[in-house]
């Protein structure tokens, strides 16, 4: 009897663990989940595997043989060229940051005033700029800066100017650089704010004009209320792109003349793969993670802030 | 029961080599074939990469391998690597006094960065190897400075370069500029400026961080040395102080130049895109300083990673890839870019044969033992001295003085920098 029992509860048992696996599948956080699996582990593998590893790096003596816990870091604090460094990356990304969003801004409105039938090929080739690999324009743009041969230079001396030495004065090559920077990076904001604008209800704007709202009171009472929290956060994300450049930088002056020029990343690569001084390249780079952390804290809580309120 | 050995085409296992990926068309596949022959041989599977410098992606892969410990039998290492990986790399003294034994001394530049103590870190790399000497234009030396350097250094016979000295240098760097056409010699951060400057350090008898390790900046070697580039630079192009590894190549190759130091790939680039300048264009060596004359050398390495797994038969292909007969093929298939280290190895027939003209590279190896060849920051303990060469102290001093800074304030900048490069 209790065995013909066991063996009538058995596939009831079964049929309950199915359906309870059948749920837990289900579940839209479990299809959530697995559907964010393969990005997890991209994540995983490719930004937190290598930020532990360099952290774990930047502990380690130069000949990575022995813990010096943050011997490097108060090591780098006794530089005159890390100070160097940190002053011409912040120098660098915030110019160049308040450049781009300015551009990105008045382009935004000009496009968005455009004719609907003209705008996609306005959109599209404002674009190109930060849609080709910025290795590529990059050297077309030291083409142009070239020491002896520079094609603006041979312009201005059409004109009877220069020559001007874009990639040899440290101050031309600090524009240059910041230049290059922004050409590039302007088009993002642009798409940013443009979408942003899109979004503004037309009813604002005629509620304004009855009131007799002038054009820059409508931008200064709707248009950038409505979109501060798109340019907190482009802005953000634009800060900690800038500041990690290393491509524009490395391939323009390669960090000189005199290492005027050089960011955290540029600087990181010239001591830590060209001085094959890991541990303290490692350390160089790490810095901008704190430099970051704080101007996130800032950027999020105001967005959050705001969020609350609204 | 054991199966019975059968000899297959692969019996020696599998070798792979990370070779240095050569700019002249077509050395790399010579290379491919004396490998492919040797493996024939050996019965050894032979696996080759070629890994380009541009954007030091040599330097990246030997870093990840290095990390790693997995990758390459061989890496061909440039200059300073085969010292930054002295403790993971397979010691190949069973090799190399044979080899100069056979091939002649090598040079004492191999022997700084080839060499940890009693251990030799690799054996020096034909492919890749070069000095970065002075290339002048005969007719502007000749029009301008009165300097015939073709007498000086004659194809097929002993240089007679007594005259060649760094007053005689100078004062041709001003005639040339003053024509219209200066030198170009670069004062960016990239080695070919570095190469120059050190070279020029060392003529002068002057070391920032001595063979002890302590700096040494502040002596009267270095401030003469300083004295001399300030004059060079007002010879020069004002935009020297941005130069790359290419401008001096351009500067020739353009025709505004009318002496660069590199090696013959910029002749060689002439030769293809202007050939009326190649033409005119001779190599030789350096002019004489008070303390001898000194030519820039980097030579590569070919290294076997500790962590090989057939370490017999990549030592065996060393062997091969060094014998004469090899290394004249990759000179051969080179142009004449390419050096051997060893002192039997400096008459080679492409060298008195490349032009035009006839004979342009025959004082390139060296055959009069005339220059000693070196490397900028020798001969500080070579970790100290790759932080030198990679941060360009040399060159960022020249052009701190020159542009105005006071002698000893530009002598304790050094010094600073120096101190932090003492670092283990």
């Amino acid at each position: 009897m209790v065995d013909a029992a066991q063996s009538m509860t058995q596939p009831i048992r079964a049929r309950t663990t199915r359906s309870g696996l059948r749920k837990f599948f289900e579940r839209k956080s479990t299809i959530a989940f697995f559907m964010a699996l393969p990005l997890m582990l991209l994540i995983t593998i490719m930004v937190i595997y290598p930020a532990f590893y360099s952290l774990h790096l930047a502990t380690l003596n130069k000949s990575m043989q022995r813990f010096v816990g943050f011997g490097n870091f108060t090591f780098l604090f006794k530089r005159e060229t890390f100070w160097m460094v940190v002053q011409q990356s912040c120098f660098f990304a915030i110019t160049a940051v308040i450049f781009k969003a300015l551009i990105g801004f008045v382009v935004a409105h000009l496009v968005h005033n455009l004719p609907d039938k003209g705008q996609r090929k306005w959109r599209g080739m404002l674009l190109v700029p930060w849609v080709i690999p910025p290795a590529m324009s990059t050297l077309a743009w030291l083409w142009l800066f070239d020491p002896s041969y520079s094609a603006f230079n041979w312009i201005l001396a059409q004109v009877g100017i220069g020559p001007i030495p874009w990639t040899g004065d440290a101050s031309w090559a600090r524009f240059s650089v910041i230049l290059v920077n922004i050409w590039a990076g302007a088009p993002f904001f642009l798409i940013m704010y443009l979408a942003a604008l899109k979004s503004v209800p037309e009813q604002l704007y005629e509620a304004a004009a009855i009131d007799g709202a002038n054009w820059w009171q409508r931008i200064w009472y709707v248009t950038l209320p409505m979109m501060r929290n798109i340019i907190a956060i482009t802005t953000l994300f634009s800060l900690i792109v800038t500041f990690a450049n290393f491509d524009i930088v490395r391939i323009l002056t390669a960090g000189g003349p005199l290492d005027k020029t050089h960011l955290f990343a540029t600087w990181a690569f010239r001591i830590g793969i060209e001085g094959n001084d890991i541990p303290l390249g490692a350390s160089i780079s790490l810095f901008m993670v704190p430099i970051l952390a704080i101007a996130a804290i800032f950027i999020l809580r105001d967005i959050n802030k705001r969020g609350n309120e609204a | 029961m054991t199966a019975p050995f059968i000899r297959g085409a692969y019996a020696a296992g599998k070798v792979s080599i990370a070779f240095w990926d050569h700019w002249v068309p077509g050395a790399n596949d010579v290379m491919t074939k004396l490998v492919k022959a040797w493996a024939d041989k050996e019965k050894v599977e032979a696996q080759i990469d070629f890994i380009p410098s541009q954007g030091n992606k040599n330097l990246l892969s030997i870093t990840a391998e290095s990390q790693a410990k997995a990758g390459h039998d061989i890496f061909a290492m440039p200059t300073w690597w085969p010292q930054a990986y002295a403790d993971q790399i397979e010691p190949v003294n069973d090799i190399m006094e044979p080899l100069i034994k056979q091939n002649g001394k090598v040079n004492e530049t191999v022997e700084y960065l080839g060499r940890a103590k009693d251990k030799w870190l690799g054996v020096p790399a034909t492919a890749g190897s070069q000095v970065k000497g002075p290339c002048s234009r005969l007719d502007l030396m000749k029009q301008y400075a009165n300097l015939d350097m073709q007498a000086m250094y004659p194809a097929g016979a002993k240089a007679q370069a007594d005259n060649w000295t760094l007053d005689t240098f100078l004062k041709a760097a001003e005639a040339c500029h003053k024509g219209g056409k200066s030198f170009g010699i670069g004062l960016g951060e990239t080695s070919d400026s570095v190469d120059a400057a050190g070279a020029f350090l060392r003529a002068f008898g002057g070391e920032l961080v001595n063979a002890k390790g302590d700096i040494a900046v502040k002596s009267d070697a270095v401030r003469q040395w300083l004295e001399f580039y300030k004059k060079l630079m007002s010879f020069m192009p004002a935009d020297v102080t941005a130069w790359d590894d290419s401008s001096n190549n351009k500067w020739l190759v353009s025709g505004n130049g009318s002496l660069i130091m590199n090696p013959p790939s910029s002749w060689a680039v002439a030769k293809r895109d202007a050939p009326k300048i190649a033409e005119q264009c001779w190599t030789h060596g350096m002019p004489a300083g008070p303390k001898g004359r000194f030519s820039p050398f980097l030579p590569f390495f070919w290294s076997i990673w500790g962590f090989s797994k057939n370490k017999a038969a990549a030592k065996s292909l060393l062997v091969y890839l060094s014998q004469p007969e090899q290394a004249e093929a990759m000179v051969t298939a080179s142009g004449g870019y390419d050096l051997p280290s060893f002192a039997n190895m400096t008459k080679f027939k492409v060298w008195a044969e490349e032009g035009p003209p006839k004979g342009t590279l025959y004082h390139y190896p060296n055959p009069d033992h005339l220059d000693t060849w070196s490397i900028a920051a020798s001969p500080a303990p070579p970790k100290i001295a790759q932080q030198i060469y990679a941060q360009a102290t040399m060159t960022k001093m020249c052009v701190r003085y020159a542009q105005g800074e006071a002698m000893e304030k530009t002598l304790s900048w050094a010094e600073g920098e120096l101190e932090g490069f003492m670092r283990t």
